[in-house]
């Protein structure tokens, strides 16, 4: 008589019982599921087990197993957890464990939903901007300077802190005004940055990214599994830069009197309330990577050393989608895999008569 | 514009996450009911004796003061609507009120905004402190200036409770209110404000070592600012009870010295 392989590998493999969220966004309701579970087993596993038995049609994302890449955000029991972070034995022997899809994300098959709003609010959150006269590589800071910043280098981006958040998982209708957590510790991470040299951002989070929203009730705190001080860390300190900025009367009176400190009207901190910061660089142009120039002063120059001037034929431009931005996802996108960001005649690497620069001895025979 | 998924159930949390806001209504209401009480009896606030004044009527202010509890003198009307520390309950009643810890309690309790996590809000519409009034909450950080000069003048009594009717004087009492006034400074100090003033607004920490050190010292507080809220909360109310029983002579201080 062979031995159980299960029983072998230590405790018996047991049953438990499982609600699972099943439907699109016609519909969908909780289905139960009796499903086997081992010793040292996660949320992730039991679902990977039912698809691999009973419901190979389960759409379920998930990336790395663990808790690094952010994918498997879902609510057990009703909280917003990574499923390959949870373990069963955290639940009683006879408990029910429930599993249903992010609540505040529009759903798109059983426990995926579409997080494009996250990717949005990311695209409209303004990016780091270093001193112009440092070249990349010469940054140079010290260690108690950055590591404010540092902490919030952690997130996984797995959107639970933005999914738990009553300020938009209760009211779809604060989606256009409110960034969410994840996105308030980004602004403060740069606001707190020894080299970002923006100094809009108090103004930005507060007018732009809807700050003044949050009611600091530390939801999104609470179910960080990369345990962010979201809330004590980022954003009181940001509220209260926010403060110095805008509440201050004392500040607000010297600012009435000297006509100091006014807020520079970037695209930043222009009213519109969409909130999208569009790049400076206008589009078209000189592009200086795809060559071939008509200017034969300039070839001639060119084939002497590097000529920046040269004049090189514009490559088509990137594919976006009806916002004119590149999509977000391929979700959203009427094409598979994302786009190239140079346009689709680009190829890398670059052709050698497309670039700028000509070594002196190029066209020596070689030997 | 996608659906989100129909799940029917309001919250699918099975864990009691009713207990932590029943709590806290339940523990605020309370000590709300006891300050309010104690506030508008206009007596039992003073143990002439030892010179011991509950930091509900410091400093005393009122015509109805009695002589040795008012420091800074007695200047406003006797009417009972009128609290008898009517300079600084006020700006205490704000800085808790707007403090950032009290906000999370009170919103979730109170307000149900939201009740727990993944909890609905108990609210159709929501606005968060965007606009009058609940704008005014950024105003913590001059409630937290006053609240510091508050600090000084308990602090103050304190010291002026050494005191005996022969002259020096050392007392249970002493020790109710020395404990008091420290857990008020460690609560007044681990403000989040104060976080922000002494060193969090900077950019560079390098450049200004005694600031980052002091900011290091008031963020390892600051981690303890809810628990510091409520144990201020019973020392004050336990600090008042004090006072108010050897005042009205329902039993006597234990003396160490004199
Ligand atoms: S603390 Fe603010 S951002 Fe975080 S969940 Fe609560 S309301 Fe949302
Ligand atoms: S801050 Fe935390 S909860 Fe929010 S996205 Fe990042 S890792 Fe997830
Ligand atoms: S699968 Fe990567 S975080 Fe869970
Ligand atoms: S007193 Fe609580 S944050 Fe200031």
């Amino acid at each position: 008589m062979g031995t159980d392989p299960q029983q072998a590998a230590g405790k018996p493999a047991a049953k438990r019982q499982f609600r699972i969220w099943r439907g699109d966004e016609t519909g969908g309701d909780l289905q139960d599921y009796t499903v086997e579970v081992n010793e040292g087993e996660v949320v992730l596993d039991v679902i990977h087990r039912l698809q691999a038995t009973e419901a190979p049609d389960l759409a379920c994302r998930w990336n790395c197993k663990a808790g690094k890449c952010g994918s498997c955000s879902m609510e057990i029991n009703g909280k917003p957890r990574l499923g390959c972070m949870t373990r069963m034995s955290t639940f009683e022997e006879a408990e029910t464990v429930t599993v249903t899809p992010l609540r505040t994300f529009p759903v798109i098959r059983d426990l995926v939903t579409d997080v494009s709003f996250n990717y949005e609010k990311a695209r409209e959150t303004p990016a780091f901007a270093p001193p112009a006269d440092v070249a990349p590589g010469d940054y140079r800071m010290q260690q108690i300077d950055v590591e404010r910043s540092q902490e919030f280098r952690k997130c996984i981006e797995c959107f639970l802190c933005q999914n738990v958040c009553h300020v938009i998982r209760d009211h779809d209708e604060n989606k256009p005004a409110f960034s969410g957590p994840r996105f308030f510790i980004r602004a403060s991470e740069l606001d707190m940055h020894p080299l970002d040299t923006r100094t809009d951002r108090k103004e930005y989070a507060q007018s732009e990214m809807g700050l003044g929203f949050c009611n600091i009730t530390k939801c999104c705190t609470e179910v960080c599994p990369e345990h962010i001080k979201i809330t004590d860390n980022g954003i009181i300190p940001m509220k209260e830069r926010v403060v110095d900025r805008r509440y201050d009367p004392l500040v607000w009176l010297g600012n009435k009197i000297f006509r100091r400190g006014q807020v520079p009207q970037t695209s930043a901190t222009s009213g519109h309330s969409s909130g999208a910061v569009t790049s400076g660089a206008a589009h078209g142009g000189v592009h200086s990577h795809a060559g071939g120039s008509h200017d034969s002063g300039a070839e001639r120059q060119a084939q002497q050393g590097v000529n920046w001037q040269r004049e090189v034929p514009h490559p088509t431009a990137p594919a976006v989608d009806s916002s004119g931005k590149l999509p977000l996802t391929e979700l959203t996108f009427d094409r598979a895999a994302a786009p190239s960001p140079f346009g689709d005649d680009v190829e890398f690497p670059l052709p050698a008569e497309h670039l700028n620069f000509a070594h002196p001895q190029q066209d020596e025979p070689k030997h | 514009m996608r659906a989100r998924a129909a799940i029917a159930a309001k919250t699918l949390r099975t864990d009691r996450w009713w207990l932590a806001p029943l709590i806290t209504v339940v523990g605020l209401s309370a000590w709300v009911i006891y300050a309010t009480v104690r506030v508008f009896m206009h007596d039992f606030y003073w143990v002439a004796d030892y010179h011991y004044l509950t930091p509900f009527y410091s400093p005393c202010v009122t015509e109805r003061c009695v002589e040795g509890a008012s420091h800074f003198g007695s200047f406003l009307p006797g009417w009972w609507i009128i609290p008898d520390a009517a300079l600084t309950l006020p700006f205490l009643l704000l800085f808790r009120l707007t403090c950032y810890y009290y906000r999370k309690a009170y919103y979730r309790s109170f307000w149900l905004s939201p009740p727990a996590c993944a909890v609905p809000d108990g609210h159709d519409s929501y606005s968060g402190e965007t606009r009058f009034p609940l704008l005014g909450q950024n105003l913590h950080r001059y409630f937290f200036y006053a609240a510091a000069i508050i600090s000084l003048i308990n602090t103050w009594d304190a010291i002026y409770a050494f005191h005996s009717p022969e002259g020096f004087g050392f007392g249970l009492g002493n020790v109710i209110l020395l404990v008091n006034v420290v857990m008020l400074w460690a609560y007044t100090i681990s403000c989040h404000s104060c976080r922000h003033i002494i060193g969090g607004r900077l950019k560079h920490f390098s450049k200004h070592p005694v600031r980052y050190k002091a900011w290091t010292a008031v963020s390892w507080l600051n981690v303890r600012h809810m628990q510091l809220a409520w144990i201020t909360l019973g020392t004050l109310a336990f600090t008042d009870f004090y006072v108010m029983a050897i005042a009205a002579n329902w039993f006597n201080d234990l003396r160490f010295i004199n």
